[in-house]
């Protein structure tokens, strides 16, 4: 299942954090290569992670990390901004209504449905936070794999060539993206609200604030 | 729409306010233009330090200091350290204390219904911008999908304002644009198209729409017109 979780609350889920931030060192810097900062528990973390970020997990059925997201509104520091401004031609992108997504990261016993359902908890926020555009920086080629899974993101940027090939880009939500990213996840849209109000509160009809009590 | 121009008027008179009474008119005009019974602000400076300002009746304000409402208030643990918008309905209204508080609360014309948007400024400062109404969910809900986003921007705004009443801060210019937003911007004011416009900057029509999102959150601005206008004003853009 997803999980919406703010980076205070992280200690909540002591095991599952554990298992994200391994599976970062091993996506980002035994696989991927890049210069990341691992401690000494074989745990990646960086700045961001300092700022209290909201987090999209994917919980195995063993409670264990399958996949994760890293989200900041860019009205506060962000790496688009913060590294990787010449990417947007030297334009820091801020407004709340622009979140920035970073570490996007599977875990290696992940199925092949989390990825999709991960984009899914994007959408997700987007269409309960009423957030407009996503920004974020990745590698080239996982510009195929975004549109396997219904979410394609309009290239702002490119930095490097071939394999060191990195690009700046912007996804904007539409209701009609939601629906395509849910078949294509595979999980019902009912679903996917389900678990998405089981970490924010249901604002469904069920009236929690109704005075009956 | 009379509903985006009525913020470009409120917007302008925000940008010029001077002092803290200044905001509690504009925070009644707020009202007026998202149809609302209620509009607060709220802010914890860095320094700790409490303001609020807005609509509740005095009396509500009043009787929340006296019965330390802060500790019981859902809206409060909802928002603290969180940078999403919190429709009430999503809060846990189930322990008694929180029902007396909210049964409390309508009884004081509150409103059954309410909108929070926490905001993360610098150096630990930190406020909630919330809209409060009296509805039925169907109609609150089509008033928060018409209206959430110009809420985002009213709050970021007014809190951008705040920030300059703050007695250690030095007065903070607009910030300025960057090259591409100012070059999108003028040929936005000399009338090309938007289609126009990111075929002579080779950018996508989104990408520049990004642009534009970003300079007019930057002038504070709700919407093209209101950024064109405002960056004409403060000089940015010369036509």
């Amino acid at each position: 299942m997803l999980r919406y979780i703010y980076g205070h609350d992280l200690h909540n889920h002591a095991d599952l954090a554990h298992s994200m931030f391994r599976d970062r060192a091993d996506q980002f810097q035994a696989r991927l290569g890049w210069e990341v900062q691992v401690d000494r528990n074989g745990e990646e973390r960086d700045q961001y992670d300092q700022l209290d970020p909201l987090y999209v997990i994917w919980e195995m059925p063993d409670g264990s990390h399958g996949g994760s997201m890293r989200f900041l509104p860019t009205t506060g520091p962000v790496m688009v901004n913060d590294v990787f401004l010449d990417l947007a031609g030297g334009v820091p992108i801020c407004s709340p209504l622009i979140w920035e997504c970073t570490r996007f990261c599977l875990s290696p016993d992940a199925g092949a449905n989390v990825a999709g359902a991960l984009t899914l908890g994007g959408v997700e926020i987007m269409r309960n936070f009423s957030v407009q555009h996503f920004a974020g920086v990745f590698d080239r080629r996982m510009v195929r794999i975004y549109r396997s899974l219904g979410f394609s993101p309009d290239i702002i940027g490119t930095q490097g060539e071939g394999r060191e090939r990195i690009c700046l880009g912007l996804w904007e939500y539409t209701p009609e993206v939601y629906l395509n990213v849910a078949s294509l996840a595979g999980i019902a849209p009912e679903l996917s609200q389900l678990w998405f109000d089981r970490s924010f509160g249901s604002a469904s009809a069920a009236a929690p604030m109704a005075l009956t009590g | 729409m009379a509903h985006k121009a009525e913020l470009d008027r409120i917007l302008e008179a925000l940008d010029a306010t001077k002092t803290i009474d200044g905001l509690q008119s504009i925070v009644d005009q707020v009202c007026g233009v998202f149809g609302v019974d209620h509009a607060m602000y709220h802010w914890v400076d860095s320094a700790g330090d409490h303001y609020h300002f807005g609509t509740y009746p005095q009396t509500w304000v009043e009787r929340y200091q006296e019965m330390a409402y802060v500790r019981v208030d859902p809206v409060v643990a909802g928002c603290y350290q969180r940078f999403h918008p919190v429709d009430w309905k999503r809060l846990d209204w189930s322990p008694k204390p929180a029902r007396e508080f909210l049964k409390d609360a309508l009884e004081h014309g509150v409103g059954n219904q309410g909108y929070s948007i926490p905001i993360r400024g610098p150096n630990g400062q930190f406020a909630v911008f919330t809209v409060s109404h009296n509805c039925d969910d169907e109609a609150w809900e089509k008033l928060t999908e018409r209206c959430s986003r110009d809420m985002i921007l009213m709050a970021h705004y007014f809190n951008r304002k705040a920030l300059e009443f703050e007695p250690s801060r030095s007065p903070e210019q607009a910030q300025p644009l960057s090259p591409r937003e100012v070059d999108a911007l003028t040929l936005l004011a000399i009338g090309y198209s938007r289609a126009q416009v990111a075929k002579t900057l080779s950018i996508s029509e989104h990408t520049l729409r990004v642009y534009i999102e970003s300079a007019r959150f930057k002038l504070g601005a709700i919407n093209t017109t209101h950024a064109i206008a405002r960056a004409m004003t403060l000089g940015f853009i010369v036509v």
